[in-house]
């Protein structure tokens, strides 16, 4: 279980209050596609994937992308509990979805790069410790109603 | 796995950009790898690995270098890196695992200094770049 010192929650915490939701989820799930393209394999139905600027710009992939940061936004407000807060949505990914828990890791990195490219020296080493420990907590919570 | 000839004009385009800073684009991965991944400290008992500390940047240069080397072979890249794999596969022995670790802490430094040039392209390019860099370094294992 991941453990937060009340200085690495107010660093997520203040960061996250300058992101853009939309723009950050289809960034980062756009790179997820881009970079390993083998995790299209989820996406079937999103249309045009067939190159990096067709899936950056693909609409579909950026309404996915924010539903996912606006569930991350939803943990953010519960880091003492994220097994809690992700109950649901692990059942989900595990029995209907059927996502390979290693996606999540893959995702939340992507997520971190991202963060580091809109927040550049802002997002020193510390703040990004911390963020890869929210992203390392968000995995284990998703991954953790699988069977 | 091998790169196609748009990937290496990106990468090394990128490299372009990335020699300008690179002892400090060197110091600050290892300072993410080390505050992000602490287990990869353990590789580095005998080392000051305080922020700033000369070890610390005389390391960083050095592993930065060595991607420099890559890419100046980007062509033949286990040729260039051949003493720096057996280095790791029969002196330093580190994990595999760590390879990805440090690669996802340069990919982060290069974003957060150079956000503009950093494209989803460029990204995967230097993902891939830096996987095929890190099957060089631990080929020889086992």
């Amino acid at each position: 279980m991941v453990h937060f010192t009340a200085e690495e929650k107010a660093i997520i915490t203040s960061l996250w209050g300058k992101v853009n939701v939309e723009e950050a989820g289809g960034e980062a799930l756009g790179r997820l596609l881009v970079v390993y393209p083998w995790t299209q394999r989820f996406f079937d139905n999103f249309g045009n994937l067939s190159s990096a600027s067709a899936i950056m710009g693909n609409p579909k992939v950026k309404a996915h992308g924010k539903k996912v940061l606006t569930s991350l936004g939803e943990a953010i407000k519960n880091m003492d509990d994220l097994k809690g807060t992700f109950a649901h949505l692990s059942e989900l990914h595990c029995d209907r979805l059927h996502v390979d828990p290693e996606n999540f890791k893959l995702l939340g990195n992507e997520l971190v790069i991202v963060l580091a490219k809109y927040f550049g020296k802002e997002f020193t080493p510390q703040v990004q410790a911390a963020w890869q420990k929210m992203v390392a907590g968000v995995s284990i919570a998703l991954a953790h109603k699988y069977h | 796995m091998s790169l196609t000839k748009t990937e290496r004009a990106i990468i090394v385009s990128m490299w372009g950009k990335i020699s300008t800073q690179a002892d400090a684009i060197g110091t600050e991965t290892l300072e993410r790898l080390f505050l992000s991944h602490p287990q990869t400290k353990t590789y580095f008992p005998h080392f000051d690995l305080h922020a700033g500390s000369a070890q610390l940047r005389a390391h960083g240069s050095k592993v930065v270098a060595a991607v420099g080397d890559a890419v100046k072979s980007i062509d033949n890249i286990a040729g260039a890196l051949a003493r720096l794999s057996e280095l790791h596969a029969y002196i330093l022995r580190v994990d595999p695992v760590n390879f990805k670790l440090l690669s996802h802490c340069l990919l982060v430094t290069v974003a957060a200094r150079f956000p503009a040039d950093f494209t989803a392209e460029a990204h995967a390019a230097w993902d891939k770049f830096l996987s095929i860099v890190s099957s060089v370094l631990t080929e020889k294992y086992r």
